[in-house]
């Protein structure tokens, strides 16, 4: 709609103007507000934010499964590959989760079935959504598992998750995950539970699976470091709304959204000699609080008095193609306020 | 040269786990083995590592919250393992803890008043005429306004109830905080507020800390010297800047290159590292990291390496020192 830039390929997934609704003390209040973004084959983009600032919102929204007794998706558009997922019935939607997208979690645990052996757990996908033999799902399973790294994998087929440690469960959702050879895979957080010399595993089969099966990865993380080793594109998310979007070099050699800045400077860094680590004062305003302009500007030290009456478009950056940043003061949003 | 203000020798701490149907089997389980270290006054050492690798647990031994099986904690010259209910009782105004959660260690029927007055009262330190005073000193001191008093602990963020923890670990006074993982629960934005109101206390005050952790990051910001664990051993030591900066024990370096920097340059492409940690449960032979090991020798699977001193720093591995070069 008013993106004013796509990537140039048929991305894999497009969202526009999506808005997220939670219902609280009979309120609807929005909890993602007004995302796009759009995820390119073989490419991830990863979406990068503190806690409650709608991140796993998001992928919730986009595999449809925010609870409808609590919130709801109130605006927007979600296209898995040109198709429009708000318009399907809950069956259409099952017959494409955990086939052409699948999602994988923080902790393998509570998306695992504790009572069944990990090797019946992944063949029961293929089973389901591909009409496998017996035999046939059994067989793809392990090359999965093998795939995947399980080390002696045909011997661990029979093994429950409980028997494996956290990173070998990861791996085992992957397989799972990827079972069905899904166009778009979303991780949620996918590495936080694990060690880092586990994480770093996790993150080297991810990035390899997303090339070799050219899919599109939505990546959720609040881990800075993780999204410079991980992303191609990174979103950054602050009290519901993307407030900067670039490709991962740009973000990270000019952060421009004053929040980003702040974000990378109040990380302390294994890289380099002790530094000052300049804090962001003060919180994020709370889900209930409507304000009329940007959130962050309560915290912020650029604010001026129009930041705090209306939100800023996010606008193209200057000198910085693809780069774009929802802040009056830094990014360049003449062009678009004259449109509006 | 000064006395350090705390010094670690020899600490090893055996637990005995049941296993099997019924724990009709006993397996012993070595999670502190033969560690070493010293803290001065003011110093911050970090302790560094990942799960089970027995930094909690050497941590909780300091305050004798777990009863190391070997080896002394000397407190200002004093081995404090020694020691009985009454010294112990005094010993624990000098050196407190801090927990990950400080929401599990609240009591949440408690206001923050009641929570910060109880230990100055009891040990004597305010009176019930002016403990109220000393309270709002308290909350002060760790940003937190005066009204917080009447609150309970529910009714505060993450950050703040950590800061609250800090304040009670604050009111006895003491010399030497053990903080475990005192940041890892936090958002980035609030860790930094946290970790300054920490360096900001440590220099007004002089403290010592023992900080337990295992983000590189967050130690090689708070800490001046650190000790690397893996499974129960320390296997190098040294100022952080020389342990993260030219990591010696195969080991550091796979933790280094795996600790994620935001740096879109160091890309990850392949893991240098692989396999996972070795249960504690199923100790191997010899070095307890050579099965991960890139570099591990035939002595490797053998014995276990001697702690040497290589490059500034102390390491436990059979690579250094290097056999003198030939030419």
């Amino acid at each position: 709609m008013n993106n004013p830039r796509h990537p140039p390929a048929a991305p894999v997934l497009a969202v526009e103007n999506l808005s997220t609704e939670f219902r609280v003390q009979g309120r609807w209040l929005p909890a993602i507000r007004d995302l796009s973004f759009s995820v390119g084959r073989n490419e991830t983009l990863a979406i990068v934010g503190e806690s409650g600032c709608g991140k796993s919102i998001t992928s919730l929204s986009v595999m449809r499964l925010i609870p409808a007794s609590q919130g709801r998706v109130a605006r927007g558009s979600i296209r898995l590959d040109g198709q429009e997922l708000l318009a399907l019935p809950e069956a259409g939607m099952e017959k494409i989760r955990g086939n052409r997208m699948a999602m994988i979690f923080q902790e393998p645990m509570t998306s695992l079935n504790p009572v069944m052996t990990v090797g019946d757990q992944i063949a029961e996908s293929l089973r389901h959504h591909r009409q496998a033999t017996r035999a046939e799902a059994r067989q793809r399973a392990l090359e999965l598992l093998e795939w995947v790294r399980i080390p002696s994998a045909r011997s661990r087929y029979g093994d429950y998750p409980h028997q494996f440690s956290g990173g070998m469960r990861q791996r085992v959702m992957i397989a799972m995950a990827l079972a069905c050879e899904p166009q778009l895979l979303l991780a949620d957080e996918p590495t936080t539970a694990l060690d880092v010399t586990i994480q770093v595993q996790i993150l080297a089969l991810l990035a390899e699976l997303k090339a070799s099966r050219q899919m599109g990865m939505v990546f959720i993380t609040h881990n800075l470091g993780v999204v410079a080793s991980i992303a191609d594109r990174v979103a950054v998310m602050y009290g519901g709304r993307i407030i900067e979007q670039a490709d991962v070099r740009s973000l990270f050699e000019r952060p421009t959204h004053p929040y980003t800045e702040a974000l990378l400077r109040s990380m302390p860094r294994v890289d380099r000699p002790r530094a000052d680590l300049r804090p962001i004062p003060g919180q994020v305003p709370p889900i209930t609080e409507e304000l009329p302009g940007c959130r962050y500007a309560g915290r912020c030290p650029l604010a001026e008095p129009r930041c705090l009456r209306s939100v800023p478009p996010l606008a193209p950056v200057a000198g910085s193609p693809g780069h774009l940043a929802r802040c009056w003061v830094r990014a360049e949003p003449a062009c678009l306020e004259d449109a509006a | 040269m000064s006395r350090p203000l705390l010094e670690v020798k020899n600490l090893s701490k055996r637990f005995v786990v049941k296993r099997g149907f019924m724990g009709s089997r006993k397996a012993e389980l070595h999670a502190v083995h033969d560690v070493s270290f010293s803290v001065a006054e003011a110093e911050a050492f970090g302790i560094v590592g990942e799960s089970g690798c027995g930094k909690s647990t050497a941590g909780r031994s300091l305050l004798r919250l777990i009863e190391p099986s070997e080896g002394q904690v000397l407190y200002k010259g004093e081995n404090i393992v020694d020691f009985g209910a009454d010294r112990l009782r005094a010993l624990r105004r000098d050196i407190q803890i801090i927990f990950q959660d400080p929401y599990a260690s609240l009591n949440p029927r408690m206001t923050i008043g009641q929570t910060l007055a109880e230990p100055m009262l009891l040990h004597g330190l305010a009176s019930r005429a002016d403990v109220r005073g000393k309270v709002e000193a308290a909350l002060l001191e760790v940003g937190l306004p005066a009204q917080a008093m009447q609150k309970y602990p529910h009714e505060f963020s993450g950050g703040q109830r950590q800061r609250i923890g800090i304040a009670r670990a604050l009111s006895l006074n003491p010399k030497l905080i053990v903080a475990d993982e005192p940041v890892s629960a936090l958002d980035v934005s609030i860790q930094a507020q946290v970790l300054l109101l920490m360096e900001d206390l440590q220099r007004k005050r002089g403290l010592s800390f023992v900080f337990i952790s295992h983000d590189l990051g967050v130690v090689r910001h708070f800490c001046d010297n650190v000790a690397v664990m893996y499974l129960g051993r320390v296997v190098e030591k040294g100022s952080v800047d020389t342990l993260f900066e030219q990591p010696l024990h195969p080991y550091t370096q796979a933790l280094r290159a795996a600790s994620p920097v935001p740096d879109p340059a160091r890309k990850i492409t392949v893991a240098r590292i692989e396999g996972d940690i070795a249960s504690p449960l199923d100790p191997v032979s010899g070095c307890h990291f050579h099965p991960r090991c890139p570099k591990a020798m035939d002595v490797c699977r053998r014995e276990y390496p001697a702690v040497r001193r290589a490059e500034g720093r102390e390491v436990a591995c059979h690579l250094y020192p290097r056999t003198p070069a030939a030419a």
